[in-house]
């Protein structure tokens, strides 16, 4: 119930509405995938239902009703048990990235060239965080994209280690030339970008 | 004049070929680097990294292609001319151990100021003002092996910059250190090269290190694989 206790962890600072929490979620975790309101809703829902959230406040006008949440004692205890609770290391074994290249290879496509591109993409999303992370001071955030970039950087050394393998097994990208130079690759890349989209 | 995607090339190596007894580490490798420009050069150990560095910096002369910086082949220059421009105009910062063990932080800093011939108080205080400036001034008196990692990598930097290079090269200029060390020197680096525009061209195996670059280059077996642009 990872959302749900995040979601806990802002009420620990004082009471807020649905709209606050998700943007509150939203903006400390912003290497993550942003939350949709539904989602914050259901979360909200199941805290009230086990009883480590109340609703404070509520007030009526034309839209749907606006309530406050609070978090309550259990709530609390919920919290620092989670803190503390050691979680287990994740099954990575077979997410979008994998299963795409094993399909590629079975089919007999050019898995070497996919994994250049994807390469390019997760760069140019480490990027982003590096330089999110360069323009913050705050602890907190540097953390948390510290987090996302290491998982970017599994990703990336991944895609390395999986060119290598292939080239060992004979497969090399059909675009790679025997001479090349920075703005031929470029190019390249450009009319490859038309070929994808 | 070669061009780059971001201007004129300062530096151009083109069609560059070098091999060591049988194995070809370069075959027919191009790459421009324009003034101010920091381009990240990645790829597998044994891809032709270090070795396509090493030929851009003077340092080894490839069997063919050629090496233009600022309109001049520089990779039929005798060792000598080599050797002069290398201190001059280029910067160069490696893993580790590139420090004189036996002379202090300001000593090696001002290393580069003194073979050219300067006087010994004004090279010094030249040195005193890079370490500053890197945050490593504290460090001044101590030698290399009375320092730190990101210590002795901010002293690096300093030498390499004390002589207002206009390209650095660097081969894994963090790879010794942690992360956050790393992300730290890499920062110095960085800022120095931006404040005195300087071009840098650094090899690394490290992800959060190319992402920084303004673009990577990928080589594979000593060819480029791929090139990415950053926003």
């Amino acid at each position: 119930m990872s959302v749900g206790h995040a979601l806990l962890g802002v009420l620990a600072e004082g009471p807020a509405h649905g709209y606050d929490l998700k943007h509150a979620h939203d903006e400390r975790y912003p290497g993550a995938k942003q939350l949709a309101f539904g989602q914050v809703y259901a979360a909200l829902a199941k805290l009230e239902k086990d009883g480590f959230a109340e609703a404070i406040e509520t007030v009526r006008g034309s839209g749907p009703d606006r309530r406050t949440y609070a978090i309550t004692e259990a709530g609390t205890a919920a919290l620092k048990a989670w803190l503390v609770q050691v979680e287990p290391a994740g099954p990575y074994t077979a997410d979008e990235l994998v299963r795409k290249t094993v399909t590629a290879l079975r089919l007999g496509r050019d898995a070497a060239d996919y994994l250049l591109r994807q390469r390019k993409a997760h760069l140019a999303e480490m990027r982003r965080l590096v330089a999110l992370q360069e323009s913050t001071d705050e602890v907190e955030a540097r953390v948390v994209i510290d987090h996302a970039v290491e998982h970017l950087d599994a990703d990336l050394r991944w895609l390395s280690t999986a060119s290598v393998r292939l080239r060992l097994a004979g497969h090399r990208p059909a675009r790679t030339q025997n001479s090349s130079s920075a703005l031929d690759v470029d190019a390249l890349e450009s009319s490859s970008r038309k070929v994808v989209t | 004049m070669t061009t780059t995607l971001n201007g004129p090339a300062l530096l151009a190596g083109q069609a560059l070929r070098k091999s060591f007894a049988r194995t070809e580490a370069l075959r027919g490798v191009g790459l421009e680097v324009a003034a101010g420009e920091v381009v990240a050069v990645t790829g597998p150990s044994g891809s032709g990294k270090s070795t396509l560095l090493h030929c851009l910096a003077g340092i080894l002369r490839p069997e063919a292609g050629q090496v233009v910086f600022d309109g001049r082949r520089i990779d039929n220059l005798d060792e000598t001319a080599r050797t002069l421009l290398r201190r001059r105009e280029f910067g160069i910062v490696l893993q580790f151990g590139q420090l004189l063990p036996e002379l202090t932080a300001v000593q090696n800093v001002a290393l580069p100021l003194l073979l050219e011939g300067h006087e010994r108080m004004a090279c010094e205080q030249a040195a005193r003002s890079w370490l500053e400036r890197l945050g490593a001034l504290a460090e001044a008196e101590a030698t290399p092996g009375e320092l730190s990692g990101g210590q002795q990598q901010r002293v690096a930097v300093a030498r390499a910059l004390v002589c207002g290079p206009r390209i650095i090269f660097a081969d894994e200029p963090t790879g010794a250190l942690d992360t956050v060390a790393g992300e730290q020197v890499l920062s110095e680096l960085l800022n120095a090269v931006r404040d005195t525009h300087a071009a840098l061209v650094m090899v690394t195996h490290d992800n959060r290190v190319a992402a920084r670059a303004d673009r990577e280059v990928i080589l594979q077996d000593g060819r480029l694989a791929g090139a990415s642009v950053g926003a």
